[in-house]
């Protein structure tokens, strides 16, 4: 399973730089949002947390397309069917280094466009304790996403269409416990310990879902 | 066309056996069975339409909303059918997963257009309700948008189904993104309770005894009935209409390989 998981962040970071490609894409949205809002700094600063995360979130969907497609590809996906280890074990492992490709590298580059957007420090920590918390949960949904267009040519729009709905969860708990941080009367463990809740539900049910899909794609 | 004719046959064989979901997993029964009893289903609804409606057009004014608590007849069933649309499918995804009945990918299949058509009609009368009564069109509150949220996965799950070709492979991806979707009806269920919102809370379904008098409540009931009898004659014809999609696909597929053959 280490070997998996060094196979996998070998894979991301030589393939053409993905985890690059989605802090790129990061740093596109968040940039295009002063031009659409005007660069009214105060106004940035209070929208801030939430472009954060809609620009986080956006960068997630970006390289979900790959995560069985390439394995699919290449015959390693039959591989890892026929292999001792329970699929749900796994995809859950591709789930990790795919976050580890793409979610840690965006959270890395948050403060950054934090201060981008005239976020103050604390505010800029608290969306990033709650994209640390919140990104596995987009990874894992994607997971199901991912595996449901495995055998699709163009499935990238497809996956973002049908995995959106079911992280907007995780988006408004997110984005409501990195205002509650730092607004006082909000307060930010509640919405926080769902936020974390929602992953571990996540982690549960989206490596089964996408191993069951797996495993029929297959056949 | 043979199966065609043996099919009077099995019918009457079927009539007189005790019926199962199983003894319908022949499509031709299944044929059968729609054949005989649509007819029934398309009558009972247009009557409890024509009697909702009309008692629902002589219900008297909302001493608060006017006439336009007529809109509550077409919005309430509208978006009751929403969720149970859903939860069929649901179903009949566990249909298709867990005990592998043929028919089940095809209910889900015929569903999904008439699920997103009630989400559609749900969220449009209540648009227009929403304006003489909030004042807006449209307001960003928990049922509101948990509502928009269920339109979208209708949407996705439409666009999944055109776009793989493999019937077996399109009906894993559609019964296990419907499943995973169903966490959705219950944040609707009770996004009123949860969340202080605009939308008010349920007002029929309670236990102790619905807040709503008798002259709204009865005929609402027989709209949701009318709805619901609309809803089953829709799908049963769109799983006909399948089956004999599939059918015609299987058929062309045969004549493309026989004329490849000769």
């Amino acid at each position: 399973m280490i070997a998996l998981l060094v196979r996998e962040l070998r894979l991301a970071v030589r393939a053409g730089g993905g985890a690059l490609t989605g802090v790129l894409f990061f740093l596109a949205v968040v940039s295009v949002v002063p031009f659409g809002v005007g660069p009214d700094l105060n106004l940035l600063a209070r929208i801030g947390p939430a472009m954060l995360w809609i620009g986080a979130l956006l960068a997630m969907l970006l390289g979900l397309e790959r995560l069985f497609q390439a394995d699919r590809e290449d015959g390693s996906l039959q591989l890892l069917l026929m292999s001792d280890y329970p699929l749900e074990l796994v995809v859950l492992v591709k789930c990790l280094a795919h976050w580890l490709a793409t979610g840690l590298p965006l959270i890395v580059a948050t403060p950054i466009f934090g201060l981008m957007m005239n976020m103050e420090p604390a505010l800029i920590l608290a969306v990033i304790a709650t994209l640390f918390a919140g990104t596995p949960a987009i990874t894992f949904v994607g997971a199901v996403g991912a595996a449901v267009t495995v055998s699709l040519a163009r499935g990238g729009l497809l996956i973002a269409i049908l995995v959106l709905p079911l992280v907007v969860p995780v988006l408004i708990f997110g984005v409501t416990a990195a205002y509650g941080a730092v607004e006082d009367p909000a307060p930010f463990l509640p919405p926080f310990l769902l936020l974390c809740a929602l992953t571990l539900f996540f982690s549960v049910l989206g490596p089964f879902a996408a191993a069951a899909m797996l495993r029929h794609a297959a056949d | 066309m043979q199966q065609m004719k043996a099919a009077p046959e099995i019918m009457s064989e079927t009539s007189i056996k005790p019926a199962s979901v199983w003894d319908y997993a022949n499509p031709t029964r299944f044929l059968g069975l729609v054949d005989r009893i649509l007819p029934a289903f398309v009558m009972l609804t247009i009557v409890s339409m024509a009697i909702g409606l009309w008692m629902a057009f002589s219900a008297p004014e909302d001493y608060q909303q006017g006439a336009t608590v007529l809109i509550m007849f077409l919005h309430v069933p509208a978006a009751w059918l929403a969720m149970m649309v859903y939860t069929i499918m649901s179903v009949s995804a566990l249909g298709t997963l867990v005990w592998r009945h043929p028919l089940a990918d095809v209910s889900l299949r015929a569903a999904a257009p008439l699920g997103a058509a009630f989400t559609f009609l749900a969220l449009i009368t209540g648009s227009l309700w929403g304006k003489p009564m909030w004042g807006t069109w449209w307001v960003w509150d928990a049922r509101l948008t948990s509502v928009l949220v269920l339109f979208i996965i209708y949407m996705g799950l439409i666009a999944l189904s055109k776009a793989i070709e493999e019937p077996s492979v399109a009906a894993r991806a559609l019964a296990i993104i419907t499943l995973v979707g169903f966490i959705n009806i219950p944040i609707i269920k009770f996004s009123v309770d949860w969340w202080n919102t605009l939308h008010q809370p349920a007002s029929v379904s309670r236990f102790d005894r619905p807040a709503m008098d008798v002259a709204f409540l009865y005929p609402l009931l027989v709209m949701a009935l009318a709805y619901t009898l609309l809803f089953f004659t829709l799908h049963l014809m769109g799983m006909r209409n399948e089956i004999l999609r599939r059918r015609i696909r299987s058929m062309k597929m045969q004549t493309a390989r026989q004329a490849e053959g000769s």
